[in-house]
């Protein structure tokens, strides 16, 4: 193998370049479209959002600096902290309950079977639909009185409530909405952790006498710990700044009704694209930035480099 | 089981009862009956001619397979530079690539915004297109898979003169295709789906994609239920279909990668 090249050799020095410089330039040609484009569409972006946060940008594109200007007006702002507020609230009711479903539909389906697969597209069926159409047919569904979902309420005890147009329950509405659309990639990810875990151990587990609930608290839980830390992880991401969670509320409540379902990323959007306050979103979302880079950091040191292996 | 099929039933309810006031006339639209008493197509005749959907469908499917497309390409390059080639720096490029893979959309969306502008990319396909294509997840995917293929494989090649776009394009994508192909269908199924940007950067109505569209169309027509849910029909079923055909594939690659 490691034997001179002799027509490659001679093709290389052709063009004067030795076989290792031959390699770095097809190396760095082939990463660069790609490298290029995260840093110009994401890489900037990142930097630049705590660069615009300084100043004061008007209609026109003036930019004015402001210095901590903008984080001085965020420190007395109660609309912000009352988007910190739900934002909080949101995670703190989501995040523990895509845990729950999340594992508790893949025990539930783990065995392969045929039924269990037909169970497991069903389950996962929401992901394929957009979080515009979702938000629509559940606003359609949650109409006061008349939608189906109202309708059905007063046979579960929940009659006379509005499930969205009511500031106490909106917020926890959305919540099962949310659920309600991403249990099922959580679902297939537990699938992919319990698969991993050695059939041997439940069968020695059972010879010794464990019943299900023992072997699940013993066995399952503590090899899914990789499985878990990402779920926990991804999920509190997406809770807090994801795509998704934006789409949904944008597209069913707006942030209403008064506010009580305005998390942050909403109330950033509505500062910059409704009043036009570039500075102070950017401000705003540098916090979200910031905070990103610190969680990348700590997955990363975790992790190892981004890899999952059993201890 | 039974209560699993239950839960699965309950589930999919949404998305039957979207189909079910489709088929409804307007004034059936809060009857709560699951078969429509008297079904009809109207609605879907009614979007499909009296509202540009055709236009928003094709915006849609042009920016989302040419996302896919050109994402693929990129990607794949990338993710063979990175696992199979030599080069100073190539770790710390890896990782700072990396570090992206958890910024989202709504976190970075004024500076791309003010950026965009900049680059005089509002209200168009480039706009639409070119921003989209690049996340570091694909990149990571690909270059795992591109580390678990055996050596022997270009070395032949390399022995015999070949030029590493040679290798890259006639052994490393051949043997790519099946994680190409499902990277395919969750990249296409992303960008049908996206709404945050285009919403964000069009507000010209002929580059609009369908659920922009759709999001104007239900303040735009408050209480027509039954024209909203045949729109959402159209816009959601090519993906359940896709879903349908492909959902093997799809789980699989979800469930061993644990991204998406």
């Amino acid at each position: 193998m490691d034997q001179m090249k002799p027509p490659a050799a001679g093709a290389n020095s052709a063009r004067g370049l030795t076989a290792k410089q031959r390699e770095r330039c097809a190396a760095w040609l082939f990463v660069l479209p790609d490298a290029l484009g995260l840093l110009v569409f994401v890489g900037v972006p990142m930097l630049l959002s705590l660069v615009v946060g300084f100043f004061e940008v008007n209609g026109f594109g003036g930019y004015r600096f402001v210095g901590f200007g903008n984080y001085r007006r965020m420190w007395g702002d109660p609309l912000f902290w009352s988007s910190v507020k739900v934002t909080v609230a949101y995670a703190v009711m989501l995040v523990p309950a895509l845990y729950v479903a999340g594992l508790g539909l893949a025990l539930l389906v783990q065995k392969t079977n045929r039924f269990n697969a037909v169970m497991r597209s069903m389950f996962f069926a929401p992901q394929m639909v957009s979080l515009v159409v979702v938000a629509l047919v559940w606003q359609l569904m949650l109409v006061e009185k008349v939608g189906i979902v109202s309708r059905l309420a007063p046979l579960v005890g929940l009659g006379g409530i509005s499930l969205l147009g009511d500031p106490n329950l909106a917020l926890f509405t959305l919540v099962l909405v949310s659920v309600w659309f991403l249990m099922g990639f959580y679902m297939l990810i537990f699938l992919g952790g319990l698969q991993d875990i050695p059939a041997e151990y439940y069968e020695a587990a059972k010879i010794d006498g464990a019943g299900p609930v023992t072997s699940f608290w013993y066995i399952t839980l503590p090899l899914l710990k990789p499985t878990s830390f990402f779920v926990l992880l991804v999920s509190l991401v997406a809770a807090v700044a994801g795509g998704q969670v934006f789409d949904l509320i944008y597209v069913m409540t707006k942030g209403g009704p008064v506010n009580s379902t305005s998390v942050l990323i909403i109330y950033i959007y509505k500062q910059a694209f409704q009043f036009g306050a570039f500075g102070y979103a950017s401000a705003m979302a540098s916090l979200l930035v910031l905070a990103l880079m610190l969680v990348t950091v700590f997955f990363f040191v975790l992790t190892r480099g981004g890899r999952f292996e059993h201890d | 089981m039974l209560a699993t099929a239950a839960l699965g039933l309950m589930t999919v309810f949404p998305l039957v009862w979207m189909l079910v006031i489709s088929l409804k006339p307007a004034s059936d639209v809060f009857t709560p009956s699951l078969i429509p008493e008297r079904p009809t197509l109207g609605n879907f005749l009614y979007v499909l001619t009296e509202v540009p959907f055709l236009r928003y469908l094709f915006n849609s499917f042009f920016v989302s397979a040419t996302v896919t497309v050109a994402a693929l390409f990129f990607h794949s390059m990338a993710g063979y530079s990175l696992a199979r080639l030599r080069f100073p720096g190539r770790d710390i490029l890896f990782l700072a690539m990396f570090s992206t893979f958890l910024v989202s959309l709504p976190v970075i969306i004024v500076p791309l915004f003010i950026l965009t502008r900049t680059l005089h990319m509002l209200d168009s396909y480039a706009g639409l297109i070119i921003p989209a294509i690049f996340n570091a997840f694909g990149i990571f995917l690909l270059r795992q898979y591109y580390l678990s293929l055996p050596r022997e494989l270009e070395e032949a090649a390399i022995m015999d003169g070949a030029g590493y776009w040679r290798i890259y394009w006639s052994i490393i994508l051949p043997l790519s295709r099946p994680i190409l192909s499902a990277l395919a269908i969750l990249f296409f199924l992303a960008n049908w789906n996206a709404f945050l940007w285009p919403l964000t950067i069009t507000s010209d109505l002929d580059l609009w994609v369908v659920q922009v569209a759709i999001a104007n169309f239900k303040s735009q027509y408050a209480a027509a239920w039954n024209y909203v849910m045949a729109a959402s029909t159209i816009v959601a079923v090519p993906m359940l279909v896709l879903f349908v055909i492909f959902q093997r594939q799809i789980m699989e690659s979800i469930k061993t990668n644990g991204l998406k």
